[in-house]
């Protein structure tokens, strides 16, 4: 195992050290704003203590971070494949472009989670917040799976506004009291037998993370946003 | 008509040089011999000299050489020295009034150390401080010219003849290691004598023949880095790249003239892996200091003399030996008419530098 | 209904005693302009549906065909032109925005042509570039501010990485989706063989193309289609797509239907699905973020590669490149208003932006002024046309320039302007199958090459003229231009004096 202690050392200096060793199990202490750790990192299991700094896992490539705290901006921006757990919360932008990989947060996401997150083949990307996440969630989504779970909010919808904003794939899931207001080009319904199997899958998996009690978060009602394939976004083109 | 500094001119020219790495010191006669063998290749538009060790006994001050237009100017100037510069003699340069030099300005001659209160103050070291002043004083102050700003060396030069400026100077009274000289062959003129060479800063003296094709792209490069070409002159530029490269980037001569007469890639290419990753890093590194275009240079400096030919070697050089004596100059004659006798005379090739240096830095 | 009819701006022309009746227009037009009349016996052409393109003129064997202009006219009219009218005509039916491809077409200046080149009178010797040594090679990335040595005094290589061209052009992003396979083919093969770069735009990497990584900068744009790990280790560069000149400050939309095969992979999203460029990168609204993306590459790539920056010439492009040089980028790029496009809103194209040769100048300016121009280098784009344009750009300050349209035209294409129609009979713009292997890549690329062989050896007499032997000797010499008819404000954002003075 690896060590690293934050402390007086430039994120270059960290970047290096994670890239260069052979060690698989790497624990980061100390972690007071250093950026871009683990950037574009495969096979390695990363525990970080502290508070790490923006772009953290940006082009994940199959790595499991550990964040014993909360993380900023451009958390996973286009993570490829990987696991990110982050005990805390996490600032904007989180999951941004998002191909693969899942990220848990236990709390609350900043504004624009899980922008243009897309699937293909079988890369799958799932964002579950715990808490509530800020406006503009799901904006420009084409793929993936988002899931607010609103564990212990006091917002009746646990989203902010413009909730999936140009979203044309993949599937928002909010566990909440009522349905935020939804673009033309959204429908929503609520989640029936087969989204709850889905659902289950990735609430236990938070559970297992955070220590919630499952039966506790299921037995509230879900909501599924997807886009609206009868009314999609389109600019009317005339060719001069 | 627009004054030199105002129009680029371009010029073609005569240089000799005369070094004694023994540091034996000669006074200036020879060496104005030698460039008036080649007064053909002037045209009575600018002479000048450069003379290292001249001043023994101020060796620890910076010694300013400066044109003023007139009394009032001085005055401004003064004023400006007093206030940076801790001045311990000032003086009229000695000069023989003669028919052929004429138009003469208010020169005269200070030696210098700075404040160190403006040292403290500026939090530069001694020898940027003095480069900025001069480039202050210089940019700033119409009608004043700093031409000469190095420690224990001094330039002289004026709108005529070579021989008759070194005349005109009284050069017979100063003893040097170190001689340089320029004869100038601008193509139009407005006759100023700042434009006239060699071109100082600090310690660095430059003469150069041949008018270079890259002088745009070397000016807008340094003058990133706080140098102000306001001459327009493609010395003053060449001036100010060894200056920055030498003084200021620790470049050792050689380098340097690895950057600016970089070797062509493909012979670059030829070289042994070590020689070939410092040629290209150097090459790349200060590619806008690529000096293309013919030119021959000659530059001074503490201790030393490097004469330098384009990389195609468009002009003529040539140096010879004779003992500890090395001379350089752009025709064989200018050499063989104050020493017959050499022991050695060659032709450097383009792009390869000819360094001498004092055997012991004393001098005799 | 009738009301709806516009006349077509051109009209083919067939010369009916030399047509053979052979049907090879019939087969090359994609737009299906040709028709054989069987009952008649000869060939139809719709006007209608004419682009333009050529293709007929340049396939027909008899050379039976031609394109004239229509000479069909409204009244004539100084402020409403035909063309006005014709847009208005087109949305009062449609509704729609007006959509067009490839560059600015409108008669705004083009700098290039009131910039005027100097050669060696006397003063200083001209040189044969055919018999003397010139060179061409650059070095793209920044460079170091200080010369560092180690404890034995040897000089320690602080360089960041550079790319190494052999001639100061390289081929602009444009995309695979927007352009045919057999049209990237032809890039990859060309830039390998001229020892320069070709760039993937912002679609992914095909994984034939991987070979040819050490001459592809790939791109990463806001959409982020195909971006992963082995994506930014393929190429040799890494180019982030902040803005392109034809359509500043908007984003992209390839729509699901294009979205089929191949470039579903290569852009990693389904086939079908929308891939939809958001305007902005939405980790980077203000210029720390975009320090932020360059430095999450550079930690992805183990600063391996060079960043390069593009954005669109703006009108404050100068603080714009001022800030990305101290994000920590190597390269900038900027792209004028005259740049082309697979698709872009007309107004857009035609009204947002200005042009490369103003913001070039102003920006290497900005850049010395603050003393980090040996941070960055500078690429341009945005209709660099023939090698006189790049000697001007890199005599105004560029290291290199990025060519598009005219690598598209050396490929076949002949600016009919309707890349956005899919339909490209000259197997560029398009995906359908039948069309693109109208483009063979052996061809292609050796076309490519010639082009810019061609460009090289006129760039190598233009700088012996100037008595200027190696290409680095000529980046911001501006003193070798000199401007014609342009007024004071003009010359002085070019830094360049009036001919004359």
């Amino acid at each position: 195992m690896l060590k690293i202690d934050c402390t007086d050392k430039h994120f270059s200096e960290i970047g290096k050290l994670i890239r260069e060793t052979k060690e698989t199990q790497i624990v980061i202490d100390n972690a007071q704003g250093h950026r871009y750790i683990a950037s574009g990192v495969g096979g390695k299991e990363i525990t970080i203590n502290g508070t790490p700094g923006n772009a953290m896992g940006a082009y994940l490539d199959g790595c499991k971070i550990v964040v014993n705290g909360s993380a900023q901006d451009a958390i996973g921006d286009t993570m490829n494949d990987g696991l990110i757990v982050i005990h805390g919360n996490s600032g904007d932008a989180t999951g941004y472009s998002m191909r693969g990989g899942k990220i848990f947060i236990k709390g609350d996401a900043g504004y624009r989670a899980g922008i243009h997150m897309k699937a293909y083949k079988d890369k799958f990307p799932v964002l579950v917040i715990g808490g509530k996440a800020g406006s503009f969630l799901g904006e420009y989504q084409a793929g993936g799976i988002i899931l607010v779970l609103g564990i212990n909010t006091d917002s009746k919808t646990n989203v902010g506004f413009f909730t999936g904003n140009g979203m044309h794939g993949g599937k928002i899931i909010l566990r909440s009291d009522e349905l935020p207001d939804l673009p033309e080009q959204i429908v929503a319904r609520k989640a029936n037998a087969e989204d709850m199997q889905e659902i289950e899958q990735y609430v236990k998996e938070y559970c297992g993370y955070f220590g919630n009690e499952p039966k506790d978060i299921l037995s509230k009602e879900f909501f599924v946003l997807t886009a609206n394939s009868a009314n999609p976004y389109k600019q009317l083109y005339t060719s001069v | 008509m627009l004054k030199e500094g105002e129009v680029r001119i371009p010029s073609g020219c005569a240089i000799s040089g005369i070094f004694s790495r023994s540091g034996k010191l000669t006074n200036g006669e020879k060496i104005i011999t030698s460039i008036a063998t080649m007064h053909d290749r002037s045209n009575g538009l600018g002479g000048g000299f450069a003379g290292y060790g001249i001043y023994p006994q101020y060796a620890d001050f910076y010694a300013f050489h400066i044109f003023y237009d007139d009394n009032e100017i001085r005055k401004e100037a003064e004023n400006f020295l007093y206030q940076n510069f801790f001045i311990v003699n000032m003086s009229m340069i000695p000069i023989r009034k003669t028919k052929k030099i004429s138009d003469e300005p208010l020169i005269l001659r200070y030696f210098v150390k700075p404040l160190d209160a403006r040292l403290h103050e500026t939090n530069l070291d001694e020898k940027e401080f003095v480069a900025r002043m001069v480039i202050k004083v210089n940019t700033t102050i119409k009608g004043a010219y700093i031409f000469s700003s190095g420690k224990n060396m001094g330039i002289f030069k004026a709108v005529g003849y070579p021989e008759d400026v070194g005349e005109y100077y009284r050069l017979e009274e100063y003893d040097a290691y170190c001689w340089t000289a320029h004869g100038r062959y601008p193509t139009n003129t407005p006759g100023w004598w700042g434009g006239a060479h060699p071109f100082g800063m600090l310690d660095y003296s430059v003469v150069h023949n041949g008018e270079i094709s890259s002088y745009d792209a070397n000016r807008r490069y340094i003058e990133m880095f706080g140098y102000k070409c306001t001459l327009m002159t493609d010395t003053e530029v060449i001036a100010y790249v060894v200056d920055f490269l030498c003084r200021r980037q620790g470049l050792s001569m050689q380098e340097m003239a690895g950057v600016i007469a970089a070797p062509f890639w493909s012979t670059i290419e030829k070289k042994s892996p070590e020689e070939r990753a410092l040629a290209e890093y150097l090459r790349n590194t200060f590619s806008s200091l690529l000096i293309t275009g013919p030119f021959s240079i000659m530059v001074g400096f503490e201790n030393g003399l490097m004469a330098l030919n384009d990389r195609l070697k468009l002009r003529s050089m040539v140096v010879g030996e004779k003992d500890d004596m090395t001379y350089i100059a752009s025709e064989e004659c200018a050499i063989r008419a104050i020493e017959p006798n050499l022991d050695r005379i060659w032709s450097p090739r383009g792009g390869e530098p000819v360094v001498v240096t004092l055997d012991k830095k004393e001098v005799k | 209904m009738s009301i709806n009819y516009i006349y077509p701006p051109y009209e083919v022309v067939r010369d009916f005693n030399k047509c053979i009746n052979c049907k090879i227009c019939v087969k090359q037009c994609a737009n299906e302009v040709h028709t054989f009349d069987e009952k008649r016996g000869i060939m139809l052409a719709d006007d209608t549906k004419c682009v333009n393109c050529h293709r007929c003129v340049a396939t027909c064997p008899t050379r039976a065909l031609k394109i004239v202009k229509s000479d069909n006219t409204y009244k004539e009219n100084a402020n409403w032109s035909a063309d006005s009218m014709k847009e208005i005509y087109r949305q009062a039916e449609s509704g729609g925005v007006l959509l067009s491809s490839m560059g600015n077409p409108q008669p705004l200046p083009v700098y290039w042509d009131k910039i005027l080149i100097n050669a060696s009178q006397v003063t200083n010797p001209s040189i044969d570039p055919l018999r003397e040594p010139m060179e061409t090679t650059v070095f793209l990335g920044s460079k170091p501010d200080k010369i560092v040595r180690d404890e034995t005094g040897k000089i320690v290589d602080n360089l960041q990485p550079q790319l190494k061209l052999s001639t100061p052009i390289m081929f602009s992003a444009m995309s695979y989706g927007s352009i045919s396979y057999n049209a990237h083919a032809s890039l990859a093969k060309a830039a390998e063989k001229l020892g320069i770069f070709y760039n993937t735009g912002e679609g992914g990497l095909h994984e034939d193309f991987y070979q040819y990584g050490k001459n592809t900068i790939v791109q990463v744009a806001s959409g982020r289609f195909g971006v992963y790990k082995d994506y930014l280790e393929a190429g040799a560069c890494i180019e982030i797509k902040i803005g392109q000149g034809a359509k500043p400050g908007i984003g992209g939309h390839l729509p699901g239907a294009k979205i089929v095969g191949d470039i579903s992979k290569t852009r990693m999203i389904p086939v079908g699905s929308d891939a939809i460029s958001p305007a902005p990168h939405h980790d980077i609204y203000s210029i720390e973020d975009l320090r932020q993306l360059v430095y999450s590459l550079k930690e992805a790539t183990d600063y391996k590669k060079p960043i390069a920056v593009k954005v669109a010439a703006v009108h404050n492009v100068a603080a714009v490149a001022s800030g990305i040089a101290r994000s920590g980028a190597d390269i900038i790029v900027i792209d004028g208003f005259r740049g082309g496009t697979g698709a872009a809103p007309t107004r857009i194209r035609d009204n947002v932006g200005i042009p490369i040769e103003l913001a070039l100048a102003s920006v290497d300016k900005r850049l010395r002024d603050e003393g980090i121009r040996g941070n960055v280098s500078l690429v341009v784009g945005g209709s660099i046309r023939n090698s006189a344009d790049v000697v001007k750009a890199i005599a105004l300050g560029a290291d290199a320039c990025y060519i598009a349209t005219a690598a598209l035209m050396a490929m076949g294409c002949h600016l009919c302007r309707s890349c956005h129609l899919g339909k490209c009979n000259w197997g560029i713009a398009t995906q359908i199958p039948e069309l693109v292997k109208r483009l063979d890549p052996e061809t292609g690329c050796n076309r490519l090459v010639n082009l810019v062989t061609a460009w090289t050896h006129e760039i190598k007499e233009m700088m012996g003229g100037m008595g200027i032997n190696s290409i680095e000797a000529l980046k911001g010499n501006r003193l070798m231009l000199r401007g014609v008819g342009l007024n004071e404000k003009e010359l002085d954002i070019l830094g360049i004096k009036h001919a004359g003075e």
